[in-house]
């Protein structure tokens, strides 16, 4: 008996990409799109069990390599998990189950019900590739999973009910394809430098060339081209409309992952690939990444102050968090760094779950305004309180998940003795402070049109995820040995590997 | 140079055309051409990759000694199938947008978008100032 589940044990990598990987076609067989959300939300939570149990595994700077169909690297595809991976794939799974789970009801005021099946087929396959993407240890790999990904996003997102929700997806089509299609050709030239696509090995095989023309044209290449799929100021140009646009629970779900999971892979490859000393020493990296990281976030938190649609404000602000953890990798210290990889997880929890109540909110409202949302606080009181909660931690006030990571990207920069830039993301913050507290101030204290006076609490399948996310900020503002204490792991693991 | 090298400048050519493309067209479909000519560039780049002069695919059989590398050629498989997919789906969502806007000229479509904005802008005054009007009698 027990030789079973050490069995069961060592394939769990495997088992982790597959259960959301079978279950889409399997979604896809069913007209009927309960019996369907209920398939992909079973899947989507045991994915969580394995990642959780993929974590514990390598909990305390463990790593598992996994041979795919039992050829041995580098030859054969590799599965790498380490602490990293580790994090990532739970921040993929848990929040993608928890939006999983809030679905249902948000699709049903828009959808046909047997259209909904495939709707969670795209679903779950989008998640199925990010997980691919965060796993794999073989650089082609990315590639393939990050197309993937991109085409299920390019679907989820031009199903949004209004029309521009197409436009947006267009747009977001080209410019993820060029991106796509630009760390292909990065992959194209480390294979002709060092005849090998597995990032282990690749990592081994590329310091000899470090003086080679073709290596520089390929970091220039993967840079600009994860920088699109990012969505790194000034490459952010899709991600406003895209956001916006794609139907309610949907942005919840892309907010928290696929963004992230683009870091990760620049992380991965920056860090692993090319090497420190390569990319920041040779390459200057940091020169380009610094202000432009610090620009996108002064201009980012300013844009969205001055939105009046709730979800475009959340989106703008999504582009402004994404240069704290652009920053917090460009600092290049311990701190640095633990605030980047905090930050990706704790940004996630927390744009998920603002994105997740506001698509409650609309759920009842049908719309995203500003002004539709006012006197909101006390029509729905409970979606408004998780609402200002995972508000407040997006802002960093103390004791919740956003502080954290602010504190260590504040402390990162002071290590640095950059005062300036201390004192800007504190500016940025207080930023951050006029745009949560601009909706705060509509939902809570604007008397509420006369046409939503009556609206009620949304239903309990949504809410119970949104406070479910907003207890998780809350609980991460306290314990941190999960987030902050695994990230200062990582990052002295990654500086340490140079 | 010239000729040794020489499916790279064709890369090169059909790269910076299909970005140019892409970049400069306004109108949807032409902006996927634009970006099938861009990845197409990179599928020759692969597969001249692979190539050896005078070399055969893979096969073990006395004769054939000198072999193309064929991992390249593979990934491209794995590639074209990628760019089929996306080529797909831009088509079909320039269909929806043709269904929805009745044109697939971007600078049409956001005119069309602004003109509604302006539109939405100008109601909702016209409902506030009614309503303050109300209040006030």
């Amino acid at each position: 008996m027990s030789q079973i589940p050490s069995q069961l044990v060592e394939q769990l990598p495997a088992i982790q990409l597959l259960l959301t990987l079978l279950a889409a076609p399997i979604c896809s067989m069913f007209r009927n799109g309960d019996l369907s959300w209920r398939i992909a939300t079973v899947a989507s939570w045991a994915s969580v069990a394995c990642a959780f149990a993929l974590l514990h595994q390598v909990w305390g700077g463990g790593s598992i390599s996994y041979e795919m169909g039992g050829w041995p690297p580098p030859w054969g595809i590799e599965v790498v998990i380490d602490e990293l991976t580790a994090i990532v794939l739970l921040l993929v799974t848990l929040f993608g189950a928890l939006v999983m789970t809030a679905l249902r009801e948000s699709l049903s005021s828009i959808m046909r019900h047997q259209r909904q099946s495939l709707y969670y087929t795209t679903f779950l396959l989008c998640m199925a590739s990010l997980i691919g993407i965060t796993i794999t240890g073989d650089a082609f790999n990315v590639f393939v999973f990050l197309e993937i990904s991109s085409l299920a996003t390019y679907t989820l997102i031009a199903r949004g009910r209004d029309r521009r929700a197409l436009t947006a997806a267009f747009r977001y089509l080209i410019m993820g394809t060029i991106g796509a299609t630009f760390i292909l050709i990065a992959i194209g030239f480390m294979y002709m430098l060092t005849g090998t696509l597995n990032m282990a090995d690749l990592s081994e095989r590329l310091p000899e060339h470090y003086d080679n023309k073709v290596l520089h044209a390929s970091f220039a290449f993967f840079t600009i081209g994860i920088a699109l799929k990012v969505a790194m100021f000034p490459l952010h140009y899709w991600l406003p409309n895209a956001y916006t646009y794609s139907p309610k629970a949907t942005t919840a779900f892309l907010a928290a992952t696929a963004t992230k999971v683009s870091l990760y892979v620049m992380i991965r490859f920056i860090f692993d690939v090319y090497g420190v000393e390569f990319a920041f020493g040779q390459m200057q990296l940091g020169t380009l990444l610094v202000p432009l990281s610090i620009a996108g976030i002064l201009v980012a938190s300013l844009t969205a102050v001055f939105q009046d649609d709730a979800k475009r404000l959340l989106a703008w602000s999504s582009v402004a968090q994404l240069g704290y953890m652009a920053l917090g990798i460009a600092l290049l210290n311990a701190n640095g760094l633990t605030s980047a990889v905090t930050h990706m997880f704790n940004h996630a929890m927390m744009k998920a779950g603002l994105f997740l109540a506001l698509a409650t909110m609309i759920y009842r409202t049908q719309s995203s305004s500003l002004a539709s949302l006012s006197g909101i606080g006390r029509t729905m009181p409970w979606t408004t309180g998780a609402f200002a909660i995972l508000g407040i931690g997006l802002i960093g006030v103390p004791f919740t998940a956003g502080f954290i990571s602010k504190w260590y990207l504040v402390s990162g920069a002071l290590d640095k003795d950059w005062l300036p830039v201390a004192v800007l993301l504190i500016i940025s913050s207080l930023m951050a402070i006029a745009y949560i507290g601009k909706m705060l101030d509509v939902m809570y204290f604007k008397p509420a049109p006369s046409e939503f006076a009556e609206i009620k609490e949304g239903p309990k399948s949504m809410l119970i995820p949104c406070w479910i996310f907003a207890l998780l900020t809350l609980y991460f503002g306290i314990d941190t040995r999960l987030t902050a204490g695994l990230a200062g792991r990582v990052a002295s693991n990654l500086l340490g590997a140079s | 140079m010239i000729v040794g090298l020489f499916n790279y400048w064709i890369v090169i050519v059909l790269m910076m055309a299909g970005l140019y493309i892409v970049m400069s067209s306004g109108h949807l479909v032409k902006k996927i051409i634009g970006l099938n000519v861009f990845q197409t560039s990179v599928f020759i780049f692969f597969i001249s990759m692979g190539a050896v002069d005078g070399g055969t695919a893979p096969i073990l059989k006395d004769g054939f000694t000198v072999f193309s590398n064929p991992l390249p050629h593979v990934l491209i498989l794995t590639a074209i199938v990628v760019g089929v997919a996306t080529t797909a789906l831009g088509l079909a969502i320039s269909v929806r947008v043709f269904e929805a806007y009745g044109t697939v000229e971007e600078d049409e479509i956001l005119a069309i978008d602004r003109d509604n904005r302006e539109r939405e802008i100008s109601v909702s005054t016209v409902v506030t100032e009614s309503s303050q009007n109300e209040r006030d009698q």
